[in-house]
């Protein structure tokens, strides 16, 4: 119970590492120390918040002073410090990375001096989006991380990096404007902006202002989320970044978006109003996103849209709104973080070792380090959802789910992911057997760098140290899944249910409103819905 | 709550000019597009607070009634920093493109240019391969394959880097 009172560090403490890194910007080793340092104290915080809440508690933390219907609150439970943790591994993992880099090149490229305050900052913003229990708050956090990965983004300011930078800007703003403008109507609406508190107001309005509330919502989440038809942006702009830079924000910054998804269908509008809309963009998300990905010849954006097909399955889960569904949906976004992001630092690694990141020139890496080949082999399989891994299993836990709910578009969204699955393992496949399996000389146009008898170019030990440790801390999430579906499951059942959220905020004596309440078509709906959770069990 | 119906139309044309403006693709007009964009929904924020009142500054003989909302007040301060700080960084993108490609035009990303043109024929996959029927191969056919113009372009990193210095 105390130790949430310590959860403020989880945004304060990056902070003011940023702070200090800041002032270090001459010491580039001093900076090294205090960012990564910063981290792992941060990482540690992180886990004792999760240790707290293993057992299904939810906290809340009053900040300044105002009482929860006016003030800002911090609100910790399962799904949230569990998101923490999952980030703050990879953000490390990430930015032990980019020191690795930014030492072997001599830090040309990325101005590394920059690159530690605002990466900080990064993860304060991702923390305090995780955490914020105030709508407000919410888009706060988004501007921190948005406005310090236009900064990241455009690291160095070449050519192509401010071109993407731009559409990356501009699109990230829209989105963000469209936010602020579903809170003027809420806050308009309700009178108040702390979740909790609309959990309770929004379902007095009508069901027409409640809909225009909850789509504006979606809308400008399903942008920042890269659901489909709003997902143009991402894979035009992520590739150009630094590696690091991509594959932190592959990692995080969509998933912050499906965060805020998930916080909005479970607590603010519960039900099932928008969930057949919902799982039509879940489907076409999936099925256009791996066309896409089909058609591309550089790695980095045959992973975009990877990450963009994948995004579809987290709201094909988030959509069925049963316990099963949400939970699978929880720890896909546990286990999509972690692979996506291996992913994309193993191909700034194959960049590194091929000289390019396409795979018209590349060839023959199995055979020119067995190593980077592993490092690839295992996330790729990962994402793929070959059986022994994760990545099955999220897949699995989501098909289960809609088989369960058994309605014929619930059938068409588990053969569409089925679908979805194997032509992710067709583009990998793809990848694999022409970057790694084929010989150089096969290439279509090779990097003389293959060529090159013996090791040119050896690989810095750091980086490769840091992806390997993401790629075992994937296997890891693979050995505990057990446990790990137990909190995602146990999250979805708090999330759905509201009431430990909306007490824990506003104090024991609110009358949390039924979800059958809200609306005279979903009475007949929940009965179904318990019957259905309680077959599951 | 009562509703300034000035501020209203006020709001409104400052969304339908700003929509429009993000919509050109000069970059100065997108970023005062989207400058308009934020300006109209402060005046939003600020609509939603309900009619003027007094400052909100607790007194004990006063009506509460009476005093303005302050919430509105504080967001819309946020947001106000919030947009500077961006369009202080957008200035930044759009001097760095003038500085880069003395232009001030959003451009294509050239590997959407590239895979748009690619051929939906693929050598290595479509291409008719001669039917071998003897045991053992006359001819290598690969390498006259791979000479294929059509299907060959010039290759990614050579586009990129024109791009870059352009």
């Amino acid at each position: 119970m105390n130790l949430a009172n310590l959860s403020p560090l989880a945004v304060l403490l990056p902070i003011l590492g940023a702070a200090l890194a800041f002032l270090l910007i001459r010491h580039h080793s001093a900076q090294r120390v205090v960012s990564i340092g910063i981290l792992s104290a941060t990482l540690l915080l992180e886990c004792l918040l999760l240790i707290s809440v293993w057992d299904g508690g939810t906290t809340s933390v009053t900040l300044g002073g105002w009482l929860p219907p006016w003030g800002v609150v911090l609100v910790v439970d399962q799904f949230s410090s569990l998101m923490l943790v999952v980030s703050t591994v990879v953000s490390l993992a990430v930015l032990i990375y980019a020191t690795g880099q930014g030492m072997a090149d001599g830090d040309q490229e990325a101005p590394v001096s920059i690159f530690h305050p605002t990466y900080l900052i990064l993860v304060a913003g991702v923390s305090n989006a995780f955490l914020t229990g105030d709508l407000f708050n919410l888009y706060v956090g988004f501007e921190i991380l948005l406005t310090a990965s236009y900064v990241l983004m455009t690291l160095g300011g070449t050519g192509p990096r401010i071109r993407a930078g731009v559409t990356y800007v501009v699109v990230s703003v829209v989105s963000s404007v469209l936010f602020l403008i579903a809170i003027a109507m809420i806050y308009g609406a309700t009178g108040t902006i702390t979740m909790a508190d609309l959990a309770i107001k929004l379902a007095e309005l009508d069901q027409g202002t409640q809909n225009l509330l909850h789509v504006m919502l979606l809308v400008a989440f399903g942008i920042k989320a890269a659901v489909f038809p709003l997902s143009f942006w991402l894979p035009d702009s992520y590739p150009t970044a630094p590696a690091p830079v991509t594959a932190v924000f592959a990692g995080l910054l969509t998933k912050v978006g499906v965060y805020a998804m998930v916080r909005t269908e479970t607590l603010l509008f519960p039900g099932d109003t928008l969930n057949i809309p919902l799982m039509v963009v879940a489907l076409l998300t999936m099925v256009v996103g791996i066309l896409g990905a089909l058609a591309q010849s550089d790695i980095k954006r045959l992973l975009s849209f990877t990450l963009v097909s994948h995004i579809g399955y987290m709201v094909f889960g988030l959509a069925m709104s049963s316990v099963a569904g949400l939970g699978a949906a929880v720890f896909y976004v546990a286990h999509h973080i972690t692979v996506q992001t291996s992913l994309f630092l193993v191909t700034g690694l194959i960049e590194r070792r091929g000289g390019s990141s396409s795979i018209d020139r590349l060839g023959g890496l199995a055979k020119l380090s067995p190593l980077l080949a592993l490092l690839f082999f295992i996330p790729a399989m990962n994402l793929a959802g070959i059986p022994p891994f994760s990545g099955f299993l999220g897949k699995l836990g989501l098909l289960q789910a809609g088989v369960e709910l058994g309605t014929p578009l619930a059938i068409t969204l588990v053969v569409g992911g089925v679908v979805t699955s194997l032509l992710t393992l067709l583009a990998i496949a793809r990848v694999w057997n022409r970057a790694f399996w084929r010989k150089p000389e096969d290439a279509e146009y090779p990097d003389p760098v293959l060529k090159t008898p013996g090791n040119v170019g050896v690989l810095p030990r750091t980086m490769v140290g840091s992806t390997a440790g993401l790629v075992v801390f994937g296997v890891a999430l693979t050995v505990f899944a057990g446990p790990l579906f137990k909190v995602a499951d146990g999250s979805a059942g708090i999330m759905l249910d509201r009431s430990a959220y909306i007490h824990s905020v506003l104090g024991d004596s609110v009358v949390v409103p039924p979800v059958a309440q809200k609306d005279e078509s979903q009475n007949d709906q929940t009965p179904a819905d318990d019957a259905r959770t309680a077959d599951a069990k | 709550m009562s509703i300034n119906l000035t501020l209203l139309i006020v709001m409104g044309v400052l969304y339908a000019c700003g929509i429009y403006l993000i919509l050109e693709r000069s970059l100065t007009r997108v970023l005062l597009g989207l400058m308009l964009l934020a300006n109209a929904t402060n005046i939003l924020i600020l609509s939603t607070g309900g009619y003027a009142g007094l400052a909100p500054l607790f007194s004990k003989e006063t009506n509460p009634e009476t005093y303005s909302d302050p919430l509105p007040q504080a967001l819309i301060l946020t947001s106000i920093v919030i947009s500077f700080a961006v369009t202080a960084f957008m200035l930044g993108i759009i001097y760095r493109t003038w500085v880069l490609a003395r232009q001030d035009e959003i451009q294509d990303d050239l590997e959407d240019v590239r895979v748009a043109k690619t051929p939906s024929f693929d050598a290595e996959d479509d291409a008719i391969v001669p039917l071998e029927t003897s045991e053992f191969a006359v001819t290598p056919a690969s390498s006259a394959d791979r000479e294929k113009p059509d299907a060959t372009e010039t290759p990614n990193k050579a586009t990129t880097q024109e791009g870059g210095s352009a």
